[in-house]
């Protein structure tokens, strides 16, 4: 059992064991942050940048998935400052690929999209990219649209960590990233990729979708994957 | 000595310019109708899932996405290899006729009854549905019904009125409710008195527009739709017949998969638009019609008793084979009551509530064509795709693009009658402008334009210099 660190989040007095994130004890005391790379269950790696928050006495912004609690620590998680720059993430998330939501499966029920409605993204300042990427749809099952990732890498932790199959990683850097499968084969001709369908239930957008759904068509969305959670905390 | 340009021509689905040459004379030498915008529909679907081509297909257009959705689902249909289950096939027809009722309401009260009801040359200010609404509010609200009528129809099967996402490769998404059937259904009685009541109001009236029938595009041409094989009008069904001018079938019960033997397609430097020719005719001698004139000329009957009555006196006043693109109104509000009709008579079957709507398959082929009669003619989709189901060519052929060769000779015809030279009267002008709208071309189809729907007109001197100029916004 972890010592018990007190903290502050918003003015609330908050109890936290030491080993948690600030995301972890603000979530736990319903003080809603927003996240896109952040999954209960999976290693959190603070990639998307969404869950941002203000620690008094620290210049900088630090991201509350992967920062643990402190004694005495003041966090802010709502300030004008915060919300421009999750607006800025989102918006360049949207401008980096190619996120027709008109035309995309994940319509409606996408976390992207839910990202830019909370955070009032109603146009973009910067220009797109519009990459030329490209759709793998060789795996029987499933379909890779490159055009909507985000990177968040939820789909390589899941089948990493839960499922044990190591199929996906990223690979290049900054805007050359792009998710692979088995270092860069086809996804259906993975010798690793078990077809579990683990990487298209956590993907956050319509990038991993099942085959043969059309527009708007979501997969079904629960509450919480029983295989991620760990209960004790859920 | 000139060229009179109509830019951009008013009261269509898009943008457009008309270019009348003139000789030494100031007559009228010959006319040309310029699509000038281009979207590129055929290049985006490049590298899409296939199973995603019914909703991006539809993005074409906001008045007709339905005739697109259901053009493209059937192409899908084909790439699975699938058998459609029956109730989907009927569901996909009461959508499609929803959707020609409401597109049908848009053509003739919003973009021409001005025309009509005000006269053509009258002035252009109040030339408009508000000032139909002034002049004759009950034919204004009759259209703006009538719109309701399908829109709604196409909303409480899909979900929303524009762009519904619920005809999908092998059927549709979701069976229909009870509930939205029988409120489609009460609705029914409202619009067919509506239908009626612009029916005898047009009858009424056809004495008036004597010489715009004469003249707005009357010519002989052939006509290509689909029918039924018991000769019924077919909208989202049917096989391919084309008839010449005097109703010999040159081709009957053609299979729409081999419409590239039956017609070909012919780019002019002058506009985004492509000519479609019946082939062995060659071009531009192979022109066709396509649309509700088409239609009207093509079917046996319609199928529907009222509508079927008013066919009979139609072709009674008009003869069996009538040529002047000034009936498409006329066909069109006849269309309208059949339309209403026949939703009543599929909705009716208690069948039509059935749960089994979805044939679920992989890509079982890696070809595909799928057609439908939109609003203004007939519309083919036709893919190719690779063994995973990416798309990696596509065809489209809309019926803006059959009717072209025809729509031109009409611009023609009128200029050469009611333009003399390059001080040429608005309403002259307008005559022009509303021979296009006769045939309801949807720009942003068949060019797969974003905007309003602006018109040019452009007089051409015989030495090629421009004279005039008219744009009307």
């Amino acid at each position: 059992m972890s010592e018990v660190r007190t903290l502050v989040i918003d003015g609330h007095d908050v109890a936290a064991t030491a080993d948690q994130t600030v995301l972890s004890a603000a979530r736990e005391n319903g003080i809603h942050i927003p996240t896109l790379c952040h999954l209960q269950g999976l290693s959190d790696i603070g990639a998307c940048r969404l869950c941002m928050v203000e620690l008094e006495g620290s210049p900088r912004l630090v991201a509350s998935c992967v920062t643990r609690v402190e004694e005495g620590m003041r966090v802010t998680t709502v300030s004008e400052r915060l919300n421009a720059y999750r607006r800025r993430v989102v918006e360049m998330f949207f401008l980096e690929r190619n996120h027709v939501c008109a035309v995309c499966v994940a319509n409606g029920s996408c976390e992207l999209q839910g990202a830019a409605r909370d955070l009032g993204l109603d146009h973009f300042e910067l220009a797109p990219l519009h990459p030329e990427v490209a759709v793998d749809a060789t795996h029987e099952r499933f379909v890779l649209d490159q055009n909507r990732c985000i990177l968040c890498s939820r789909c390589v932790r899941v089948c990493a960590e839960v499922e044990g199959a190591h199929t996906w990683d990223i690979q290049g850097r900054g805007a050359d990233a792009r998710l692979v499968s088995d270092l860069g084969t086809p996804w259906g001709s993975s010798t690793t990729c078990t077809s579990c369908g683990k990487c298209v239930q956590v993907c956050p957008t319509g990038a991993l979708f099942e085959k043969g759904r059309s527009v708007a068509e979501p997969k079904a969305r629960r509450p919480y994957l029983p295989y991620l959670v760990d209960h004790s905390r859920a | 000595m000139s060229e009179i340009s109509i830019e951009p021509v008013t009261r269509i689905e898009g943008h457009a310019r008309i270019t009348i040459f003139l000789d030494e004379k100031g007559e009228v030498r010959d006319a040309h109708f310029h699509v000038t915008q281009v979207r590129g529909f055929e290049r985006i679907a490049q590298g899409r899932p296939v199973h995603e081509m019914p909703a991006l297909m539809a993005r074409i257009c906001g008045i007709c996405p339905v005739s697109h959705l259901i053009a493209s689902a059937k192409a899908c249909d084909e790439v699975l290899g699938v058998a459609v289950p029956p109730v989907a096939v009927r569901l996909r027809r009461v959508m499609n006729l929803a959707q020609i009722v409401q597109s049908h309401a848009l053509s003739f009260f919003h973009l021409s009854s001005p025309d009509l009801l005000l006269g053509f040359a009258s002035p252009p200010q109040s030339r408009n549905l508000a000032g139909v609404l002034g002049r004759a509010p009950e034919l204004a609200r009759d259209g703006i019904a009538l719109r309701r009528f399908g829109q709604e129809i196409i909303e409480r099967l899909g979900g929303k009125r524009v762009h519904p996402a619920w005809v999908v490769p092998g059927g549709v998404s979701a069976p229909l409710q009870p509930e939205q059937r029988d409120a489609i259904l009460a609705a029914v009685p409202d619009a067919r008195a509506r239908a009626q009541r612009t029916l005898d109001w047009f009858k009424a009236n056809l004495a008036d527009w004597a010489e715009e029938a004469a003249r707005f595009g009357n010519f002989p041409s052939l006509y290509m739709g689909l029918v039924h094989p018991n000769g019924n009008a077919a909208y989202s069904d049917g096989d391919l017949r084309i008839i010449d001018a005097h109703g010999e079938r040159l081709v009957d019960r053609g299979d729409p998969r081999r419409y590239q033997d039956y017609f070909g397609e012919s780019v002019e430097p002058w506009s985004y638009l492509k000519s479609a020719y019946y082939k062995p005719l060659g071009y531009p001698d192979g022109l066709y019609r396509v649309g509700p004139l088409a239609r009207l000329n093509l079917v046996d009957q319609l199928g529907t008793e009222a509508a079927d009555q008013e066919l009979a006196e139609y072709r009674g006043r008009l003869g069996r084979y009538p040529s002047s693109s000034f009936h498409y109104h006329w066909a069109r509000l006849i269309e309208v009551l059949h339309g209403i009709d026949m939703v009543e008579e599929l909705l009716a079957d208690p069948e039509i509530l059935g749960t089994d709507v979805r044939a679920r398959a992989a890509v079982n082929r890696t070809e595909g064509v799928g057609v439908s009669e939109a609003p203004r003619g007939t519309l083919f989709h036709h893919y190719r795709v690779d063994s995973d189901g990416i798309v990696q060519w596509v065809n489209l052929v809309i019926a803006t693009g059959h009717n072209n060769l025809a729509m031109n000779k009409a611009v023609a015809q009128v200029a050469r009658h009611y333009v003399k030279g390059p001080d040429v009267e608005e309403g002259a002008l307008n005559r022009v402008e509303a021979v296009i709208r006769t045939y309801d071309p949807c720009l942003s189809c068949s060019t797969h334009a974003v905007g309003q729907m602006p018109m040019l007109v452009d007089l051409v001197g015989p030495d090629g210099s421009l004279v005039r100029s008219l744009r009307k916004d």
